[in-house]
């Protein structure tokens, strides 16, 4: 452990130095420690601020389409209950139906509201899959402020659709050759961005990682996923999930859906990082499973890195999962054994992606087919009518030339 | 007296600010990076920075960057730079030594025994480019068990209550990074680094270095001027990357340009 710091009362929240448990923390350029300060306070101050939700909320209704659905695939249910000896109840939550296709948009919202208030004008963000960078030049077109996008240029490659899009919403997109090109060299670049823009400009980062208080604040906003969760399961007769399941690439979408429900023992869940090709070093984005703690992108989590400390190359088929570390949350809820972390590979993705178009009619982003994936292929592993939410993170249009590449 | 105290000490009865080069270890290869290092002092450098390759280099411009790229495929580790560092103390045993690099791999390495063996080797500083004072505890008490300094670095964004927070545990010579940015990019305004540096100077007791953006002869003099050290980074290690298809050239070329920094800081006392 990298510091030994005083037991935190409450577990689920950083303490002030931005640690769960000894992850987390600020591990940034002095030039960037006023401004995480600053964007510190600033979220203190909106939270506890009621017009701050209301604004949210507003926008969350009317512009995103909220509360998403939960919906229960029947058919999918049905079909592993006749082939796979499975026996619960499973529950899709739809973040594939919010505006622009996945749960990116909520984190991105709640941002740009904060940049507002901080009185910034300029936006910048990093994507993997494009996800993020649609909804952040989205938000950014309707509060008309200027952003740019850093993706990596195999990333551009293989979400054009998502790239088309951003050009399309007047983003300015910045390819990113450094390194293997992908998320995590997207996100160096956007923080040597913010370096150089310290007066005019916030970054929304796209996950729960990064330095304090990002991981904080993402969970924060896309904590309204298991919320909504909590109440429509409630409206349906249960009084509470037995399973939660998240793909996990930064976490984001993970963390919105398990955080409410942390403190309720009864909920078992599971985190599902991406395996790659196979579990041999460069071939997957496992962090959690295979990685060890250490310091990339401004906090302490687990990493994907060589015995020297350099980070290790890293694959999945899914973009949205292809990056070397993870939120430092999770590695305290690995560690604490709150959570349980698991990986599936390219191939059960890709099939699981296929099962639930065909069943459900529902094509999930490749990202997502990690988290069905685990259902499907441990379904005979559930209790008798175990209820399961999954969190339907996105959909999959971004991902039809992949698809065709993978037959 | 450590060596880093002694050399601000002999330079200010002189009168003349410290000229010091960044080179990262292990570019462009081990055995050029060597005789650079060696060298250096002959060339004029008073304090050297010995840069750690990290695969994830995000406080540096392409430059630097591409510098880390070199040495990392050349398999470089923090043991063989503890190597270099022996091989050069067995030619010099004056000029001050310190270590820039980010958190990653020294925490891979171990912390304590990681300064344990820079200061075996003999190292006399580190620089952590990427752990602000408020995550520093665990590599200062480390660096003061093994008579290190760890250099704090104080940027355009520090507030002088900051200033003051990270001044406290200061040792050696506080690093003023002289722009918003990072390494190799845009160089500061002149008029504007000259108050920033005659405030910070109010209220630090130990001698500054400036480093980002100097390029030129006359951007050494007009730093060293207003500080007490002029560090070159960027502009150093393009002399290797425009010399890298005739690596013969590369030592005589660095040399070149440490002759024009040195004398431009000469200039400037005089
Ligand atoms: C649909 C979808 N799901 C999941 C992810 C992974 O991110 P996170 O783990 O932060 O939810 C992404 C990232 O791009 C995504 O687009």
């Amino acid at each position: 452990m990298l510091k030994a710091t005083p037991p935190n009362p409450n577990p689920h929240t950083p303490d002030s130095q931005g640690r769960f448990g000894s992850f987390g923390g600020r591990f940034v350029s002095e030039t960037l420690m006023p401004l995480l300060i600053d964007l510190e306070h600033a979220w203190q101050q909106a939270k506890d601020d009621p017009s701050f939700w209301q604004a949210f909320d507003a926008y969350a209704r009317d512009y995103i389409g909220r509360p998403s659905p939960l919906y229960h695939a029947a058919a999918l249910e049905s079909h592993l209950r006749t082939h796979k000896a499975f026996k619960g109840i499973l529950y899709f939550k739809r973040e594939d139906l919010n505006h622009t296709g996945a749960h990116k948009i909520n984190n991105c919202l709640g941002q740009v509201l904060l940049a507002k208030r901080m009185g910034k004008t300029r936006i910048i963000a990093e994507t993997g899959a494009g996800q993020h960078g649609v909804a952040t030049a989205t938000v950014c077109a309707r509060f008309s402020l200027p952003c740019t996008i850093y993706m990596g240029a195999t990333d551009i490659q293989r979400q054009a659709p998502n790239v088309q899009r951003m050009a399309c919403l007047n983003a300015n997109i910045h390819a990113v050759d450094a390194g293997t090109a992908t998320l995590k060299d997207a996100l160096n670049e956007a923080l040597r961005d913010w370096v150089q823009h310290v007066d005019d400009t916030f970054y929304i980062i796209g996950s729960v990682a990064g330095p304090h208080p990002y991981p904080m604040l993402v969970r924060d906003l896309q904590a309204i996923i298991g919320k909504e969760t909590a109440q429509q399961l409630q409206d349906k007769g249960h009084a509470h999930p037995h399973y939660l399941i998240a793909c996990v690439g930064g976490g984001s979408n993970a963390i919105g859906l398990f955080h409410p429900f942390l403190a309720d023992t009864r909920v078992r869940m599971v985190g599902v990082e991406a395996a790659g090709r196979n579990t041999t070093d460069g071939n997957h984005a496992a962090a959690l499973t295979l990685g060890a703690p250490g310091v990339l992108h401004g906090s302490y989590s687990y990493l994907l890195q060589n015995e020297d400390g350099q980070i290790q190359p890293v694959h999945s088929v899914a973009a949205g999962l292809d990056y070397p570390g993870v939120g430092p949350e999770h590695a305290f809820l690995k560690d604490t054994a709150r959570v349980d972390y698991q990986c599936v590979n390219d191939q059960q993705a890709l099939a699981a992606l296929r099962l639930t178009a065909q069943k459900e009619g529902i094509i999930s982003a490749l990202e997502t087919a990690h988290a069905l994936a685990y259902v499907i292929d441990n379904a005979e592993t559930f209790e008798k009518d175990a209820v399961i939410v999954i969190n339907l993170s996105g959909r999959g249009d971004k991902d039809m030339q992949t698809l065709a590449e993978y037959p | 007296m450590n060596r880093i105290d002694g050399l601000f000490q002999a330079l200010a009865t002189r009168k003349r600010a410290a000229l010091i080069p960044f080179i990262s270890a292990g570019d462009p290869t081990p055995a050029l990076s060597q005789e650079l290092l060696n060298q250096l002092p002959s060339m004029g450098a008073d304090l050297i920075e010995l840069g750690m390759p990290f695969s994830d280099p995000t406080a540096d411009g392409p430059i630097i960057q591409k510098a880390h790229v070199r040495a990392l495929r050349n398999n470089l580790s923090i043991k063989t730079i503890f190597t270099m560092i022996q091989t050069f103390r067995s030619y010099n045993s004056h000029t001050p030594l310190v270590l820039m690099g980010y958190a990653n791999p020294i925490l891979a390495f171990g912390i304590d025994a990681f300064f344990q063996q820079a200061h075996k080797s003999g190292a006399d500083g580190v620089i952590l480019v990427d752990v602000p004072i408020e995550e520093d505890a665990t590599f200062m008490s480390a660096a003061e068990r093994n008579a290190l300094c760890v250099i704090r670095l104080a940027t355009p964004t520090t507030s002088p209550e900051r200033l003051r927070a990270l001044l406290e545990k200061a040792r050696g010579f506080v690093y003023y990074v002289s722009i918003a940015g990072i390494t190799g990019t845009k160089s500061a305004d002149k008029k504007d680094l000259t108050m920033r540096l005659r405030n910070l100077k109010k209220h630090c007791p130990l001698p500054v270095a400036v480093g980002f953006g100097i390029k030129t002869g006359a951007d050494a003099r007009l730093v060293a001027e207003h500080a007490q050290g002029v560090v070159i980074g960027s502009a150093l290690i393009q002399a290797i990357e425009d010399n890298l298809s005739q690596p013969q050239r590369i030592v005589p070329e660095v040399a070149q340009k440490m002759t024009e920094w040195r004398k431009a800081i000469e200039e400037a006392q005089s």
